[in-house]
């Protein structure tokens, strides 16, 4: 047993080197300056609505979740774990958030109807 | 050392099966779990938010038009410094992951530097949060709130521009200098409105609606006059934007301050060659998990709070 004790976690082998670092670097930059140049010009073909709120929006959140990916696979290496291990901490995240998300902002439209009546 | 091996012995008896499960060692699925319950917490934040944002929808100020200054820039730059923020954030995100790499292959000059330029940007980012907070507490060209507590801002009668006149303005007919937080007593703005008849009150929104002088003079008998923001009244707009902007940004800083503190620790460590005798530099595995959390967050906060 105590052979155990001074290993750490076993090495999932990502790519070697340091290239795919500032590959991943690259996209998160490349991703929010089309974000925040997006947001300064805000097209007025993006304006229109789309899922409930404008199309911008829709693509904000895409670009966001994309970044999002990127940081947790990548960076926090979670991509590279075991594939138990990446659905024990993911899947309470995708059920739960999406799940609050929505509960909060249809009650928050709702409150907003009512409190205009 | 002695005390470190103690440790470790300690919470590897519990992996006591003889195995890893999950093959991850305890304290790094610990971290792990520790951040998917910080990443609910966070969830929960934001989505209160998006709550009464959705009930408040016609007063809640929009974002760009709140943040809009940048250090030694003159003008309006809306997103530009939390651009920067997110920036040095990602930055020290990579620098974070050169150590753990250098970690890896047990390069313990290149830990000492990347771990010390994470707390570099660490601090950066800190910094800037400071200066973005001080921006807001100060508030820009002030507002008044109606009886009603509704937010309305001076401008000129018949401008086809409808261009907020800050207090500053309306008090000293100069144009408010760059920088210039001066306050605006109320008796001030009540005495020089009352004189000044090219000035009325504006409604923001979309409408942008412009009282009638005589409407606009009856208001202003019953209003406060407000410069920059508190959790009590925000000159922006609903009061609510300005309560979830300290508390998410600010528990969000509380995380990049304990992150920058556990950073420094682990730094020190990395110095006294703890790591180096353990073998294995798993230590800034688990400070970098936490670290490149608070970068996921930063990510939502800056689409959610600046971008949406």
């Amino acid at each position: 047993m105590s052979e155990h004790n001074t290993n750490p976690s076993e090495h999932h082998e990502g790519p070697e080197g340091t290239a795919w670092i500032w590959k991943v670097f690259w996209i998160l930059l490349a991703v929010t300056a089309v974000e925040v140049a997006l947001g300064i010009i805000k097209p007025s073909i993006l304006l229109t609505g789309f899922l409930g709120t404008s199309l911008l929006n829709v693509i904000f959140i895409v670009l966001t979740i994309a970044k999002a990916y990127y940081i947790v696979a990548e960076f926090m290496h979670l991509g590279h774990e075991r594939k138990n291990f990446i659905w024990t901490i993911t899947l309470p995240i995708v059920i739960l958030i999406p799940y609050l998300t929505f509960v909060l902002l249809t009650e928050g439209g709702y409150m907003n109807v009512l409190m205009n009546q | 050392m002695a005390n470190g091996a103690a440790l470790e012995q300690n919470t590897s008896a519990i992996w006591g099966g003889g195995r890893q499960p999950f093959g991850a060692s305890y304290g790094k699925m610990m971290m792990w779990f520790f951040l998917l319950s910080d990443a609910l917490t966070f969830s929960g934040f934001l989505t209160a938010m998006g709550l009464y944002r959705f009930k408040y929808e016609e007063t809640w100020p929009i974002a760009e038009n709140v943040f809009t200054h940048f250090p030694m820039l003159h003008g309006e730059h809306p997103l530009l410094f939390v651009a920067l923020m997110t920036f040095i954030l990602i930055l020290s995100s990579v620098t974070m992951v050169l150590a753990v790499n250098a970690g890896h292959k047990n390069n313990h000059k290149g830990v000492v530097l990347w771990l010390g330029l994470t707390i570099v940007g660490g601090f950066m980012f800190l910094g800037s949060q400071a200066w973005e907070w001080y921006h807001f507490i100060n508030g820009d060209k002030g507002a008044i709130q109606l009886e009603d507590r509704t937010i309305v801002y001076l401008t000129k009668v018949g401008d086809e521009d409808k261009k907020i006149i800050s207090l500053y303005e309306l008090v000293t007919d100069v144009e408010k200098p760059h920088g210039n937080h001066a306050e605006i007593s109320q008796a001030d703005a009540r005495v020089a409105f009352g004189i000044k008849t090219q000035y009325t009150l504006l409604y923001p929104g979309k409408a942008k609606t412009t009282m009638t002088r005589a409407e606009a003079v009856a208001a202003f008998g019953t209003s406060r006059v407000i410069q920059g923001a508190s959790m009590r009244e925000n000159e922006y707009g609903n009061v609510l934007f300005a309560d979830f902007f300290f508390f998410v940004t600010g528990f969000h800083g509380t995380h990049v301050f304990s992150g920058v503190l556990l950073n420094i620790i682990v730094f020190v460590n990395v110095i006294m060659g703890t790591y180096k005798q353990r073998g294995h530099y798993e230590m800034v595995e688990k400070v970098g998990l936490y670290w490149h959390f608070v970068d996921l967050v930063w990510v939502f906060v800056f689409t959610f709070f600046y971008l949406v």
